[in-house]
Protein backbone atom coordinates (compact mmCIF):
# COMPACT_ATOMS: atom_id res chain seq x y z
CA UNK A 1 0.00 0.00 0.00
CA UNK A 2 2.83 2.19 1.09
CA UNK A 3 4.76 1.26 -1.51
CA UNK A 4 2.18 2.26 -4.25
CA UNK A 5 1.29 4.98 -2.93
CA UNK A 6 5.26 6.34 -3.02
CA UNK A 7 5.42 5.21 -6.84
CA UNK A 8 2.43 7.58 -7.23
CA UNK A 9 3.82 10.11 -5.65
CA UNK A 10 7.25 9.55 -7.26
CA UNK A 11 6.34 9.36 -10.48
CA UNK A 12 4.18 12.72 -10.18
CA UNK A 13 7.09 14.89 -8.42
CA UNK A 14 10.35 13.47 -9.23
CA UNK A 15 12.68 15.46 -6.67
CA UNK A 16 10.78 13.11 -3.98
CA UNK A 17 13.08 10.31 -1.96
CA UNK A 18 11.96 7.58 0.36
CA UNK A 19 12.71 8.47 3.92
CA UNK A 20 13.01 5.66 6.27
CA UNK A 21 10.75 4.95 8.28
CA UNK A 22 9.60 2.49 11.18
CA UNK A 23 5.56 3.27 10.45
CA UNK A 24 3.91 4.86 7.91
CA UNK A 25 4.93 6.18 4.99
CA UNK A 26 7.44 9.41 4.93
CA UNK A 27 9.52 11.35 1.92
CA UNK A 28 12.01 13.91 1.62
CA UNK A 29 10.92 17.02 -0.11
CA UNK A 30 12.93 20.04 -1.41
CA UNK A 31 12.29 22.99 0.69
CA UNK A 32 11.96 25.40 -2.95
CA UNK A 33 9.15 22.65 -3.90
CA UNK A 34 7.38 22.44 -0.62
CA UNK A 35 4.24 24.67 -1.44
CA UNK A 36 3.73 22.86 -4.83
CA UNK A 37 4.25 19.32 -2.88
CA UNK A 38 1.53 20.09 -0.05
CA UNK A 39 -0.93 21.57 -2.66
CA UNK A 40 -1.10 19.03 -4.75
CA UNK A 41 -1.09 16.34 -1.74
CA UNK A 42 -4.30 18.69 -0.02
CA UNK A 43 -6.28 18.67 -3.58
CA UNK A 44 -4.80 15.83 -5.75
CA UNK A 45 -4.11 13.00 -2.73
CA UNK A 46 -6.64 13.94 -0.31
CA UNK A 47 -3.76 14.62 1.96
CA UNK A 48 -6.73 16.47 3.81
CA UNK A 49 -5.38 17.23 7.61
CA UNK A 50 -2.40 18.69 8.65
CA UNK A 51 -1.89 16.94 12.24
CA UNK A 52 1.87 17.89 13.00
CA UNK A 53 4.48 20.80 12.17
CA UNK A 54 7.72 19.98 14.12
CA UNK A 55 11.47 20.32 13.49
CA UNK A 56 14.57 18.18 13.95
CA UNK A 57 17.79 19.60 15.54
CA UNK A 58 20.50 17.38 14.17
CA UNK A 59 23.63 19.30 15.96
CA UNK A 60 26.39 19.25 14.49
CA UNK A 61 25.20 17.93 11.32
CA UNK A 62 24.26 20.00 8.14
CA UNK A 63 21.80 20.61 6.94
CA UNK A 64 21.41 21.11 10.99
CA UNK A 65 17.55 21.34 10.59
CA UNK A 66 14.72 19.59 9.39
CA UNK A 67 10.64 20.37 9.29
CA UNK A 68 8.51 17.64 9.50
CA UNK A 69 4.94 17.72 8.73
CA UNK A 70 2.55 14.86 9.31
CA UNK A 71 -0.34 14.61 7.13
CA UNK A 72 -3.28 12.41 7.33
CA UNK A 73 -5.94 11.75 4.64
CA UNK A 74 -9.47 10.85 6.48
CA UNK A 75 -10.47 9.55 3.16
CA UNK A 76 -7.70 6.86 2.91
CA UNK A 77 -7.55 6.47 6.28
CA UNK A 78 -3.64 7.12 6.01
CA UNK A 79 -0.68 9.15 7.34
CA UNK A 80 2.48 10.66 5.58
CA UNK A 81 5.16 12.34 6.75
CA UNK A 82 6.97 15.04 4.83
CA UNK A 83 10.69 15.88 6.09
CA UNK A 84 12.47 19.33 4.30
CA UNK A 85 15.31 20.31 5.23
CA UNK A 86 16.66 23.74 5.68
CA UNK A 87 19.10 25.09 3.57
CA UNK A 88 20.94 27.76 5.93
CA UNK A 89 22.08 26.21 9.44
CA UNK A 90 22.84 29.70 11.36
CA UNK A 91 18.98 31.36 9.99
CA UNK A 92 17.11 28.18 9.00
CA UNK A 93 13.96 28.90 6.83
CA UNK A 94 11.26 27.24 4.81
CA UNK A 95 8.44 27.60 3.57
CA UNK A 96 4.96 29.12 5.66
CA UNK A 97 1.87 26.40 4.94
CA UNK A 98 -0.50 28.72 7.01
CA UNK A 99 -2.10 29.15 3.61
CA UNK A 100 -3.05 25.97 2.59
CA UNK A 101 -3.56 24.34 6.29
CA UNK A 102 -4.85 27.05 8.54
CA UNK A 103 -3.66 24.88 11.25
CA UNK A 104 0.07 25.09 9.99
CA UNK A 105 -0.16 28.80 11.67
CA UNK A 106 0.02 27.80 15.58
CA UNK A 107 1.94 24.90 14.73
CA UNK A 108 4.81 26.99 12.41
CA UNK A 109 4.88 29.82 15.50
CA UNK A 110 5.18 27.25 18.13
CA UNK A 111 8.33 25.50 16.16
CA UNK A 112 9.23 29.28 15.39
CA UNK A 113 9.36 29.90 18.88
CA UNK A 114 11.39 26.53 20.34
CA UNK A 115 13.53 25.45 17.40
CA UNK A 116 13.89 29.14 15.47
CA UNK A 117 13.40 28.11 12.49
CA UNK A 118 11.39 31.44 10.01
CA UNK A 119 8.53 30.01 8.07
CA UNK A 120 8.56 32.76 5.34
CA UNK A 121 4.99 34.31 4.26
CA UNK A 122 3.71 33.30 7.72
CA UNK A 123 1.41 36.19 8.69
CA UNK A 124 1.60 36.57 12.40
CA UNK A 125 5.07 34.59 13.15
CA UNK A 126 5.66 35.27 16.76
CA UNK A 127 6.56 33.28 19.68
CA UNK A 128 4.01 31.68 21.39
CA UNK A 129 5.06 29.83 24.51
CA UNK A 130 7.79 32.61 25.49
CA UNK A 131 7.27 35.98 26.12
CA UNK A 132 8.19 38.20 23.19
CA UNK A 133 11.52 39.06 23.76
CA UNK A 134 13.40 36.03 25.28
CA UNK A 135 16.65 35.60 23.66
CA UNK A 136 16.72 31.46 22.93
CA UNK A 137 15.17 28.69 21.05
CA UNK A 138 15.09 26.40 24.26
CA UNK A 139 14.72 23.14 22.10
CA UNK A 140 18.27 23.60 20.15
CA UNK A 141 20.31 21.05 21.18
CA UNK A 142 23.05 23.90 22.75
CA UNK A 143 20.08 25.05 24.79
CA UNK A 144 20.55 23.23 28.33
CA UNK A 145 16.83 21.53 29.65
CA UNK A 146 17.84 23.75 33.12
CA UNK A 147 17.69 27.26 31.28
CA UNK A 148 20.04 30.15 31.08
CA UNK A 149 19.96 33.54 33.28
CA UNK A 150 17.76 36.29 31.90
CA UNK A 151 15.93 38.46 33.07
CA UNK A 152 12.02 38.38 34.04
CA UNK A 153 9.44 39.56 30.97
CA UNK A 154 8.46 42.57 32.97
CA UNK A 155 11.04 45.19 33.75
CA UNK A 156 9.19 46.57 37.03
CA UNK A 157 8.27 43.44 38.31
CA UNK A 158 11.71 41.93 38.06
CA UNK A 159 12.50 45.48 39.71
CA UNK A 160 10.54 45.19 42.97
CA UNK A 161 10.76 41.65 43.52
CA UNK A 162 14.40 40.85 42.61
CA UNK A 163 13.34 38.09 40.42
CA UNK A 164 15.33 36.68 37.14
CA UNK A 165 14.48 33.55 35.63
CA UNK A 166 17.43 31.49 36.69
CA UNK A 167 18.65 27.68 35.88
CA UNK A 168 17.13 25.24 37.41
CA UNK A 169 19.46 21.92 37.00
CA UNK A 170 17.70 18.43 37.61
CA UNK A 171 20.51 17.71 39.91
CA UNK A 172 19.18 17.08 43.42
CA UNK A 173 15.24 17.81 41.91
CA UNK A 174 12.57 15.31 43.04
CA UNK A 175 12.53 13.13 39.70
CA UNK A 176 16.13 12.25 39.92
CA UNK A 177 17.48 8.75 40.23
CA UNK A 178 21.29 7.89 41.73
CA UNK A 179 22.79 6.55 38.54
CA UNK A 180 23.82 3.15 39.65
CA UNK A 181 22.96 -0.05 39.10
CA UNK A 182 19.89 -1.17 37.65
CA UNK A 183 16.78 1.25 36.56
CA UNK A 184 14.53 -0.98 38.42
CA UNK A 185 16.00 -0.43 41.71
CA UNK A 186 17.27 3.27 41.24
CA UNK A 187 14.12 4.58 40.08
CA UNK A 188 13.22 7.37 42.70
CA UNK A 189 10.29 5.95 44.39
CA UNK A 190 8.69 5.07 47.89
CA UNK A 191 9.91 2.44 50.07
CA UNK A 192 7.17 -0.19 49.52
CA UNK A 193 5.83 -0.86 53.00
CA UNK A 194 3.01 -2.70 52.13
CA UNK A 195 2.44 -6.28 53.57
CA UNK A 196 0.84 -9.39 52.09
CA UNK A 197 0.24 -12.70 53.38
CA UNK A 198 3.67 -13.43 52.42
CA UNK A 199 4.98 -10.74 54.18
CA UNK A 200 4.09 -9.85 57.66
CA UNK A 201 3.11 -6.44 59.08
CA UNK A 202 5.87 -4.93 60.26
CA UNK A 203 4.87 -5.03 64.27
CA UNK A 204 7.51 -1.61 65.62
CA UNK B 1 -22.88 40.51 96.64
CA UNK B 2 -24.73 37.69 95.55
CA UNK B 3 -22.01 37.22 92.53
CA UNK B 4 -18.48 36.33 93.20
CA UNK B 5 -17.37 35.59 90.00
CA UNK B 6 -15.07 37.91 87.94
CA UNK B 7 -16.29 36.86 84.37
CA UNK B 8 -18.04 39.23 82.36
CA UNK B 9 -21.67 39.85 83.90
CA UNK B 10 -24.30 41.56 81.50
CA UNK B 11 -25.60 42.89 84.97
CA UNK B 12 -23.31 44.65 86.23
CA UNK B 13 -21.32 45.66 82.79
CA UNK B 14 -24.25 46.07 80.30
CA UNK B 15 -23.85 45.10 76.64
CA UNK B 16 -19.76 45.95 76.77
CA UNK B 17 -17.27 43.54 76.12
CA UNK B 18 -13.72 44.72 76.80
CA UNK B 19 -10.78 43.38 75.09
CA UNK B 20 -8.00 43.73 72.57
CA UNK B 21 -8.24 45.87 69.34
CA UNK B 22 -6.03 43.21 67.99
CA UNK B 23 -8.32 40.31 69.20
CA UNK B 24 -11.35 42.13 67.73
CA UNK B 25 -9.66 42.57 64.14
CA UNK B 26 -7.94 39.19 63.78
CA UNK B 27 -11.44 37.40 64.65
CA UNK B 28 -13.09 39.32 61.93
CA UNK B 29 -10.43 38.87 59.34
CA UNK B 30 -9.49 35.20 59.76
CA UNK B 31 -13.38 34.46 59.69
CA UNK B 32 -14.32 36.26 56.26
CA UNK B 33 -11.49 34.95 54.09
CA UNK B 34 -12.42 35.87 50.57
CA UNK B 35 -10.04 33.52 48.59
CA UNK B 36 -9.13 34.57 44.89
CA UNK B 37 -8.29 31.02 43.13
CA UNK B 38 -5.43 31.45 41.04
CA UNK B 39 -6.09 28.35 39.15
CA UNK B 40 -3.09 27.57 36.42
CA UNK B 41 -2.91 24.14 36.26
CA UNK B 42 -4.36 20.88 37.60
CA UNK B 43 -4.12 22.16 41.46
CA UNK B 44 -7.11 24.08 40.30
CA UNK B 45 -9.47 21.06 39.81
CA UNK B 46 -8.71 19.81 43.04
CA UNK B 47 -9.53 23.51 44.48
CA UNK B 48 -13.13 23.39 42.63
CA UNK B 49 -13.34 20.01 44.70
CA UNK B 50 -12.80 21.91 47.57
CA UNK B 51 -15.25 24.48 47.23
CA UNK B 52 -18.09 21.45 45.97
CA UNK B 53 -20.27 19.86 48.69
CA UNK B 54 -18.39 16.95 49.37
CA UNK B 55 -15.89 18.88 50.66
CA UNK B 56 -17.22 22.25 51.44
CA UNK B 57 -15.00 24.53 52.21
CA UNK B 58 -17.81 27.06 53.55
CA UNK B 59 -17.70 25.03 56.81
CA UNK B 60 -14.37 27.10 57.92
CA UNK B 61 -15.97 30.40 56.76
CA UNK B 62 -14.12 31.02 53.27
CA UNK B 63 -16.41 29.84 50.66
CA UNK B 64 -16.46 33.42 48.67
CA UNK B 65 -14.19 32.80 45.79
CA UNK B 66 -13.98 35.86 44.23
CA UNK B 67 -12.25 36.40 40.70
CA UNK B 68 -11.77 39.64 40.83
CA UNK B 69 -8.41 40.48 43.05
CA UNK B 70 -10.38 43.84 44.18
CA UNK B 71 -13.00 41.54 45.96
CA UNK B 72 -10.48 38.91 47.49
CA UNK B 73 -8.24 38.88 50.30
CA UNK B 74 -6.38 35.66 49.87
CA UNK B 75 -4.63 34.60 46.82
CA UNK B 76 -4.84 30.62 46.30
CA UNK B 77 -2.09 30.09 43.92
CA UNK B 78 -3.18 26.38 42.17
CA UNK B 79 -0.49 24.95 39.87
CA UNK B 80 2.60 26.19 37.56
CA UNK B 81 3.24 29.37 37.49
CA UNK B 82 5.78 29.73 34.18
CA UNK B 83 7.99 32.62 34.32
CA UNK B 84 5.81 34.56 31.47
CA UNK B 85 2.73 33.94 34.25
CA UNK B 86 4.72 35.29 36.96
CA UNK B 87 4.15 38.73 35.89
CA UNK B 88 0.80 38.62 35.67
CA UNK B 89 0.52 36.56 39.22
CA UNK B 90 2.17 39.45 40.70
CA UNK B 91 0.31 42.07 39.13
CA UNK B 92 -2.73 40.53 40.61
CA UNK B 93 -1.23 40.67 43.90
CA UNK B 94 -0.66 43.48 43.46
CA UNK B 95 -4.04 44.66 42.74
CA UNK B 96 -5.72 42.99 45.86
CA UNK B 97 -6.81 45.13 48.75
CA UNK B 98 -4.88 44.81 51.70
CA UNK B 99 -4.53 43.04 54.66
CA UNK B 100 -3.76 40.24 51.67
CA UNK B 101 -2.35 36.83 52.36
CA UNK B 102 -1.04 34.40 49.69
CA UNK B 103 -1.62 30.35 49.87
CA UNK B 104 1.15 28.35 47.76
CA UNK B 105 -1.30 25.31 46.99
CA UNK B 106 0.83 21.88 45.59
CA UNK B 107 4.56 21.39 44.64
CA UNK B 108 4.49 23.35 41.80
CA UNK B 109 3.24 26.89 42.89
CA UNK B 110 5.36 25.93 46.40
CA UNK B 111 8.34 24.95 44.43
CA UNK B 112 8.43 24.54 40.94
CA UNK B 113 7.79 20.87 41.51
CA UNK B 114 8.29 18.25 38.64
CA UNK B 115 9.09 21.36 36.66
CA UNK B 116 12.73 22.38 36.64
CA UNK B 117 12.95 23.65 33.31
CA UNK B 118 13.70 27.04 31.85
CA UNK B 119 10.55 27.86 31.85
CA UNK B 120 9.00 27.42 34.98
CA UNK B 121 9.23 29.89 38.24
CA UNK B 122 10.78 27.74 40.57
CA UNK B 123 8.56 28.25 43.38
CA UNK B 124 5.77 31.79 43.36
CA UNK B 125 7.91 32.84 46.54
CA UNK B 126 10.30 34.34 44.38
CA UNK B 127 7.50 37.23 43.38
CA UNK B 128 4.99 36.94 46.10
CA UNK B 129 5.25 36.50 50.09
CA UNK B 130 3.68 33.04 50.70
CA UNK B 131 1.74 32.46 54.15
CA UNK B 132 0.50 28.75 53.81
CA UNK B 133 2.54 26.05 51.30
CA UNK B 134 0.48 22.89 51.11
CA UNK B 135 2.65 19.71 49.98
CA UNK B 136 0.97 17.23 46.97
CA UNK B 137 0.28 16.83 43.38
CA UNK B 138 -2.21 17.89 43.46
CA UNK B 139 -3.26 18.01 47.22
CA UNK B 140 -6.11 16.74 48.23
CA UNK B 141 -9.14 19.30 49.49
CA UNK B 142 -8.08 18.29 52.88
CA UNK B 143 -5.08 19.30 52.56
CA UNK B 144 -6.16 22.65 50.96
CA UNK B 145 -8.70 23.21 53.81
CA UNK B 146 -5.89 22.51 56.42
CA UNK B 147 -3.87 24.99 54.86
CA UNK B 148 -6.94 27.16 55.29
CA UNK B 149 -7.26 26.87 58.80
CA UNK B 150 -3.79 27.13 59.07
CA UNK B 151 -3.71 30.29 57.56
CA UNK B 152 -7.08 30.98 60.06
CA UNK B 153 -4.79 30.60 62.87
CA UNK B 154 -1.96 32.41 61.91
CA UNK B 155 -4.12 35.38 60.55
CA UNK B 156 -5.37 35.11 64.67
CA UNK B 157 -1.94 35.44 66.19
CA UNK B 158 -0.91 38.79 63.28
CA UNK B 159 -0.41 42.30 65.40
CA UNK B 160 -2.52 43.86 63.45
CA UNK B 161 -2.66 47.18 64.88
CA UNK B 162 1.10 47.18 64.99
CA UNK B 163 0.72 46.66 61.19
CA UNK B 164 -1.89 49.13 60.46
CA UNK B 165 0.26 52.11 61.80
CA UNK B 166 3.64 50.70 60.38
CA UNK B 167 1.97 50.39 57.35
CA UNK B 168 0.54 53.89 57.32
CA UNK B 169 3.87 55.21 57.74
CA UNK B 170 5.13 53.86 55.07
CA UNK B 171 2.53 55.48 52.80
CA UNK B 172 3.07 58.90 54.38
CA UNK B 173 6.91 58.86 53.07
CA UNK B 174 7.31 56.74 49.97
CA UNK B 175 4.59 55.88 47.56
CA UNK B 176 3.69 52.07 47.31
CA UNK B 177 6.36 50.50 48.89
CA UNK B 178 6.59 47.13 48.26
CA UNK B 179 3.61 45.33 48.49
CA UNK B 180 3.20 43.31 52.07
CA UNK B 181 6.43 44.98 53.52
CA UNK B 182 3.68 45.60 56.27
CA UNK B 183 2.77 42.15 56.77
CA UNK B 184 4.42 40.14 59.57
CA UNK B 185 5.91 36.88 57.51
Amino acid sequence: MASEELALLQGRFGYLTERPSADHLAVNCPAENLIEFCTALRDEFDYDLLLDVTAVDWDAASPRFTGIYHFLSTSKHEYLRVAADCADDIHPSLPSLSGLFPAANWHERETFDLMGIHYEGHPNLRRILMWDDYPYHPLRKEFPLAGIETPLPAADVAEQTKASVLPAPMMGGPFVSSGDGPMSQTEPRARDESWTEQREKPTD
Amino acid sequence: MQNQTVAYDSKVEGEVIVTQADAVINWIRKHSVWPMPMGLACCAIELMAAGGSRFDISRFGMEVMRFSPRQADCMIVAGTVTYKMAEVVRRIYEQMAEPKWVVAMGACASTGGMYRSYATLQGVDRIVPVDVYVSGCPPRPEALLDAMIKLQDKIGRESSVKNLTARKAIGAESAPALAGAGKER
